[in-house]
């Protein structure tokens, strides 16, 4: 779970960090009241409130000179779709001159277990476009979850970035509270790209919090609606909704596929042969017919997929279940609105493809063969 | 030989009560797997399949002392609870089915067993089995047989395609590892190797890796530093995959620029891995290592 740019910065304000001066405005508001309300004096930054990234190059950040500007900034910015979506929320904050932009960030550190901890003196672009350009400036370092990060190797990490010896306790303290954030709210990454010196402090002019989504039940508190536009289109609400794990692709190729393993390679399948998947659905492992027939409703009503690749391996997963679901969806469905192939080995391959059969849906025991006529189906290469 | 499980294996079944878990013990029953006892806290003196249930893992250990494994078949609230409680009894092995389990919480779980002394397995995984000797956990028994080929994974579905494929082909198996779709698990691919490389029976290694992450790249320096001496076929998973978005697991994801296909073949090739294109290869590129 996302949050967006105002949350994270009202979360790490209440740990300790400075971030600018600020208030969200919402859509249908007055923006002009709520402006004037804040006592906040130009110039100012309107900042569009979207969980993509690239917002800036999309034109989601203006700079306005007065009050009024600002004013009109922010109501051109609700029209204005980034990748797609137009913002619920608009940020105006107090605009901050500065010189230096830092990078700070703390994530899992996945091939440790532990949790690391990166930093750089070249943030403002992202920590990849950084590892790029700048590979030697990036300090990363890794924190023993057991003890945290302690404040005598928070300041060796600002030692080691070579902060001049009057900033490296600030900086310090900022990296300590970044991870106590990140401990506390169960995080993925919090991210503060850029931050800044003013006067000698540390301000956080950016921010970004990512939950793990299985721990969001232990933050009641950040249960507000989140249209994750761009990011998350509302096919994959969906069938998120349904239980189901789906990713929207760009291509023809409908992909249904048990576990998450065979479901990447199903898409690599229909690459490799020349299609384009349109998309990724995991039904998961040892699937009942009923959630077969939830995963197929999706993909025969999901306008991008022009013909369906269902790919099954049977363990657990009984291939006569999944007939059956094919079955009750095309049934519920009266008919298949486009051609449907079906790969079936496995646990009772024999019972599952004969049911297809005979309610004429090709069925295949080499996914080769299902995926090249899934494709032609589609439209050809 | 065999690593991790095997004819010795005693296992205690955490959540034996709850649907996956006694539909799962009368599978691994009936596979052969000697469960002595099953875990339930609430429900101590009841059966499931004949097996005795206990209110802890602690009274389960004073009737069966033989216990040496546990597998988890507990909701994901209360899984981290029931591995602290195998771990805590002394449990050498403890294998979590479970998904959905908090990252932070397996990242606590996983260092407390590390100091002491227990093998994770998962979570979010389909388990262990030797074929013909013991299996923990929730794989089709049948597609299974016994040879010299190890197979590591992180896809349980994909797990099962291939040992089906080698079987087929005649090719068996030592030990298969599923270890699990999460960004922080127990067991890693490097852990699993050094235990592959001690198992004389164990004469070439399958590598089943996907994307996000960076486990494949350290298998790769492993091999690279002298420390896996055994022929390896990989298979990632994700080639065709955006980055940013999870795919299907939690840990499947591009982020942060890392855990990229190009480069986990890349690493794995320049260790002279054979990494095979698309999975039905495998039993081929297997027959020509051994």
């Amino acid at each position: 779970m996302k949050l967006y740019e105002f949350e994270a910065k009202s979360v790490l304000r209440s740990y300790g960090v400075e971030v600018p001066a600020g208030v969200v405005v919402e859509k249908g508001e007055d923006v002009r009241a709520k402006l004037l309300g804040s006592g906040l004096e130009p110039p100012l930054v309107a900042k569009s409130q979207v969980l993509v990234a690239g917002r800036g190059k999309a034109g989601g950040i203006r700079l306005a000179n007065s009050v009024e500007e600002a004013v009109d900034i922010v109501y051109r910015l609700f029209d204005h779709p980034i990748k797609g979506l137009k913002p619920r929320y608009v940020l105006v904050e107090k605009a901050v001159s500065h010189a230096e932009e830092l990078y700070a960030a703390v994530t899992l550190d996945r091939g440790n277990r532990r949790v690391a901890v990166l930093a750089s003196l070249y943030g403002g672009v992202d920590i990849e476009e950084i590892a790029r350009e700048k590979p030697g400036s990036i300090v990363r370092y890794s924190v023993d979850v057991s003890v945290g990060l302690r404040g005598y190797e928070a300041r060796g990490i600002a030692r080691r970035l070579g902060l001049p010896r009057g900033l490296q306790g600030g900086f310090a303290s900022f990296l300590q509270a970044l991870y106590r954030v990140f401990i506390d709210y169960d995080a993925e990454l919090v991210e503060s790209n850029p931050l800044t010196i003013v006067d000698g402090r540390f301000v956080a002019l950016d921010a970004r919090i990512i939950v793990d989504d299985n721990a969001s039940y232990r933050h009641p508190e950040l249960a507000v609606e989140r249209v994750e536009g761009g990011e998350t289109s509302i096919w994959e609400s969906k069938a998120r909704s349904l239980g189901l794990a789906f990713v929207e692709l760009e291509g023809t190729v409908g992909v249904i596929g048990n576990g998450a393993g065979l479901t990447m390679t199903s898409m690599d399948l229909v690459y490799e042969h020349g299609g384009v998947p349109a998309n990724f659905l995991d039904i998961g492992g040892g699937a009942s017919s009923e959630r077969v027939k939830r995963a197929l409703l999706v993909l025969l009503e999901y306008p991008k997929a022009r013909s369906v690749f269902i790919n099954i391996f049977g363990g657990i997963t009984r291939c006569d279940e999944v007939a059956k679901g094919v079955l009750e969806a095309l049934r519920e469905h009266r008919g298949a609105p486009k051609p449907i192939f079906v790969r079936l080995s496995g646990t009772r391959e024999e019972e599952g493809r004969s049911m297809l059969r005979e309610a004429g849906i090709k069925v295949y025991d080499n996914p080769i063969d299902a995926v090249r006529d899934a494709i032609e189906a589609a439209g050809g290469v | 030989m065999a690593i991790l499980v095997d004819k010795n294996t005693v296992v205690v079944v955490q959540g034996i009560t709850g649907r996956e878990g006694s539909f799962h013990t009368r599978l691994m029953l009936d596979y052969g797997t000697r469960i002595a006892a099953g875990v339930t806290p609430g429900k101590g003196g009841s059966e499931v399949h004949g097996v005795k249930v206990y209110d802890s893992v602690a009274e389960a250990l004073e009737e069966h002392p033989e216990i040496n494994t546990s597998i988890l078949f507990v909701p994901a609230r209360l899984a981290p609870d029931a591995a602290y409680e195998a771990i805590d009894a002394g449990l050498k092995l403890v294998v979590i089915i479970t998904e959905g389990i908090p990252v932070h919480e397996t990242l606590k779980l996983v260092d407390y067993a590390k100091k002491k002394g227990t093998v994770i397995v998962g979570p979010n995984c389909p388990g262990v089995i030797t074929p013909g000797e013991s299996k923990v956990g929730i794989m089709p028994g049948h597609v299974f047989t016994r040879g010299p080929v190890g197979i590591v994974s992180r896809s349980g579905t994909l797990t099962y395609e291939v040992a089906n494929a080698l079987t087929k082909e005649g090719i068996g198996q030592s030990t298969v590892i599923g270890i699990g779709g999460d960004p922080i698990v127990g067991l890693n691919f490097t852990e699993a190797m050094e235990l592959y490389e001690r198992d004389p029976e164990t004469k070439a290694l399958i590598l089943l890796g996907e994307i996000g992450g960076d486990m494949e790249e350290r298998a790769a320096r492993m091999i690279i530093e002298g420390k896996f001496t055994k022929p390896v076929v990989a298979f990632i998973a994700g080639r065709t995959a955006p980055p940013g978005k999870r795919m299907g697991h939690a840990g499947a994801i591009i982020m942060m620029g890392e855990g990229g296909y190009e480069s986990k073949v890349r690493a794995l090739e320049k260790a002279g891995v054979h990494v095979a294109r698309m999975p039905f290869e495998i039993p081929s590129l297997v027959s020509k290592v051994l």
